[in-house]
């Protein structure tokens, strides 16, 4: 038995290492600074990703604002009053929509922002990887906080504390760490998503910060000169893979850093 | 109104009548009592957990809940600071009197119930922050005080109270989880003592500790008792004996005998207890 | 904030009592001795009216050693100290009353003639006292030694016993009038004798308690 099921977990992980030397194998070799920090060229001029590094980033940063906040204010309303029917009804979207395809959301959100506004932009990538996290993060945040010991929030209580301050000032900063770690989980799993990008934050050959602007992307700059057909785009394709890796993993490194436990 | 526990009336003339030296034994009991509970019922959902219980507690004194798991000592106890109220689906039957108010009257403000009536849980819980900000935590969210000096000022009075201080004023602000068992529990005292409360209600609050830890929370309610009236629930009969002036024998959901705790170890007056208390039960 | 064992609190206080009700005894017995040998009737009836206050001790250092058993569960040497407290309080009793014995005869002696100067028994007296004393100072400092010393002297208290004894007999062999008065000496002497005979049984328990050894019946 313990021979199986070492076997299962040395086979998972040789996949995964496997599938990271060949990604760093293939991409090293077109990593180089101007590639890092050069905009797109025309086939043959070299060209770089860096507006789409910048992108990538504000998207990030803009789905977290909306998303990981809101997220954790369900997470904690499922946890401390979501007993009824209406945290039951909560529960099952949430579920439902962690389940959801992620080029559904990209489409919901060009009906629902890029048409009204008759323009793809930065705004709309940002709602749409951000609806992908607020079910991520809502329920981690509940699982979080549930495990957090009944007894810390019945001892705020009994210091003559209001339930929200019980919670919001004991409850929720036990759980801290954990809803942290939900939270990255979710930014990790956006960082990576190409589908809903596709029709609303869309893509760009230029530096650009604007909200109401299309914006490059790194998932979705990848997806372009993977499928172009063209051996020097291939090439950056798998470079680009390589940084968006790096990206993730210093988002992760750096949140863990933030959130680790202090008491 | 009804008439004070037959018992404390008997205490409180035994301790009239005494002379020149002091009984141990023997509690002084002022003539009204801190707390008041009349026919007292309680249920879970449609389970009644709490017969019909009078009692009176006396002031400054330490009294012991005693009796079987499930007897329903620990549900009477959260009943004197409210704390069932957060469990769905409960109710209350008859009147709790702290000072002759009812807790349970409306418009009651369960805040400032709780701070007048202190908690220590069985398991220790500090708060996952320093040394300090456990001890401060009560003072804060009461605003309670009105500086840093005096917040300082309050929480060494705590610590000190709780029989702490020596042993942490070095490492305030290290972690409260970093403490042994014993020092966390004695720590959750010190944090109830911040808001000086004049109950302090304890839910076995040493029987996750080693004796030697024990015998210190022991040693500590005898000393907090002379400006607190202490109600103490225990599984551990040797516990209640030593540390509790009157004792409460629980079974079933009711109370069978309130004693001074001299009277219950050596002879009680109910045959369940006597059978309880010498390990001769069912 | 420093905390004092209640426990602690506890034992001083029985410690206290036992005290007292020793000095209550050995008064007793001081005073009854001093009625006879200065024929002071008053003198023996105080002895008398104080006997309800050594009483009045017992029944409160049994109630204390009950409560400490049953509240406090001493252990080790604290358990050795309540038990013997428990053990040594009624043969303090028994002194106070062999005490009482002593001043009643002297009450009655008071109403006759003198029989003659006391010599062997106020000596047999003032040993017997000194060894009370000295067995109570043992066992409050908890000093085997001392106590084990006291035991030996009652050897002395059994040859002074001796001596009455014969001097008494002789006495009433020549006078036959003084057969009723001495006759109630010798009744003193053997209650200064049994009163030797606890004083043992203190110091017995006395080294029990300090060395939880076992010292009674090995000889």
């Amino acid at each position: 038995m313990t021979t199986l099921t070492a076997l299962c977990a040395l086979f998972a992980v040789a996949v995964l290492v496997l599938i990271l030397g060949y990604i760093i194998w293939r991409g090293v070799g077109a990593l180089n600074w101007r590639f890092l920090v050069d905009t797109p060229k025309p086939v043959g001029e070299g060209g770089g990703i860096g507006n789409a590094i910048v992108g990538s980033l504000l998207l990030i940063a803009l789905a977290s604002a909306m998303g990981i906040p809101f997220g954790i204010a369900t997470g904690i309303y499922l946890a401390e009053y979501g007993g009824g029917r209406l945290g039951n009804l909560v529960r099952f979207v949430a579920d439902t929509l962690t389940g959801v395809p992620s080029i559904v959301v990209g489409v919901f959100v060009y009906s629902v922002i890029v048409l009204p506004m008759q323009q793809f932009s930065a705004f709309a990538g940002g709602v749409a990887l951000a609806v992908i996290m607020v079910p991520i993060v809502a329920r981690t945040t509940e699982e979080m906080i549930r495990l957090v010991p009944g007894s810390l929030r019945e001892a705020a209580l009994a210091l003559g504390a209001p339930q929200w301050r019980a919670t919001l000032g004991i409850v929720v900063p036990a759980a801290a760490s954990g809803i942290a770690t939900g939270a990255m989980l979710a930014i990790a799993r956006i960082a990576g998503e190409t589908a809903p990008l596709l029709f609303t934050a869309f893509g760009s050959r230029f530096f650009s910060l604007y909200l109401d602007q299309p914006i490059a992307s790194l998932t979705v700059q990848i997806y372009n000169y993977a499928i172009s057909p063209y051996d020097e785009w291939h090439a950056q394709a798998w470079a680009a893979t390589l940084v968006l890796m790096s990206l993730i993993l210093a988002i992760n490194v750096a949140v863990r850093f933030f959130t680790r436990q202090k008491y | 109104m009804s008439t004070p526990t037959p018992t404390i009336k008997a205490a409180t003339e035994r301790a009239a009548r005494r002379t020149g030296d002091v009984d141990l034994f023997m509690p002084v009991v002022t003539a009204t009592p801190k707390i008041r509970v009349e026919n007292l019922n309680f249920f879970y959902g449609r389970t009644q957990a709490l017969h019909d219980i009078s009692l009176d507690i006396p002031e400054r004194v330490v009294m012991a809940f005693i009796g079987p798991s499930g007897c329903g000592k620990s549900t009477f106890l959260r009943t004197l600071n409210r704390m069932n109220d957060i469990i769905p689906n409960t109710r209350v039957e008859g009147r709790v009197l702290i000072d002759g108010r009812d807790i349970y009257a409306p418009g009651m403000d369960v805040v400032a119930l709780r701070r007048k009536v202190g908690m220590v849980f069985q398991k220790s819980n500090p708060f996952p922050k320093s040394i300090f900000e456990n001890v401060a935590y009560g003072l804060r969210i009461n605003r309670l005080v009105r500086d840093r000096a005096e917040l300082e000022a309050r929480v060494e009075q705590a610590l000190r109270d709780a029989a702490l201080w020596e042993e942490v004023k070095d490492r305030l602000k290290a972690s409260a989880l970093g403490l042994s068992g014993g020092q966390q529990q004695r720590l959750c005292i010190a944090r109830a003592l911040a808001v000086k409360p004049e109950v302090l209600l304890m839910d076995e609050p040493a029987s996750a500790l080693d004796p030697i830890a024990t015998q210190k929370i022991e040693e500590l309610i005898v000393e907090l008792k002379k400006n607190y009236t202490i109600v103490i629930v225990t599984h551990n009969m040797q516990q209640a004996a030593r540390v509790s002036d009157f004792t409460a024998f629980f079974w079933m959901g009711k109370l069978i005998e309130v004693n001074t705790t001299e009277k219950m170890f050596t002879n009680p007056d109910q045959k369940l207890t006597e059978d309880y208390i010498t390990g001769r039960f069912g | 904030m420093e905390i004092h064992r209640s426990l602690d609190r506890a034992l001083d206080a029985l410690r206290d009592r036992v005290l007292l009700l020793g000095g209550e005894t050995e008064t007793a017995l001081q005073r009854a001795m001093y009625a006879l040998v200065e024929r002071d009737s008053d003198a023996a009836r105080e002895v008398l009216k104080n006997d309800d206050e050594i009483d009045r001790l017992e029944l409160e250092i049994d109630r204390l050693c009950i409560d400490i058993l049953a509240l406090k569960q001493p252990a080790a040497r604290d358990l050795r100290f309540v038990i013997s407290v428990a053990k040594i309080t009624p043969i303090l009793e028994r002194i106070a009353d062999h005490a009482c014995n002593i001043a009643r005869v002297a009450i009655d002696l008071n109403d006759e003639p003198q029989l003659k100067p006391y010599v062997d028994l106020p000596r047999m007296a003032d040993l017997v006292s000194q060894m009370l004393r000295a067995a109570l100072d043992a066992f409050t400092s908890g000093d085997a030694a001392a106590a084990r010393a006291v035991i030996r002297r009652d050897d002395e208290v059994d040859e002074l016993y001796n001596r009455v004894f014969h001097d008494l007999i002789d006495l009433m062999a020549r006078d036959p009038t003084t057969t009723g008065r001495a006759a109630r000496l010798l009744f003193v002497a053997k209650h200064l004798e049994r009163i030797a005979d606890y004083v043992t049984d203190i110091c017995e328990l006395t080294v029990y308690m300090a060395e939880a050894a076992v010292i009674k019946h090995s000889n």
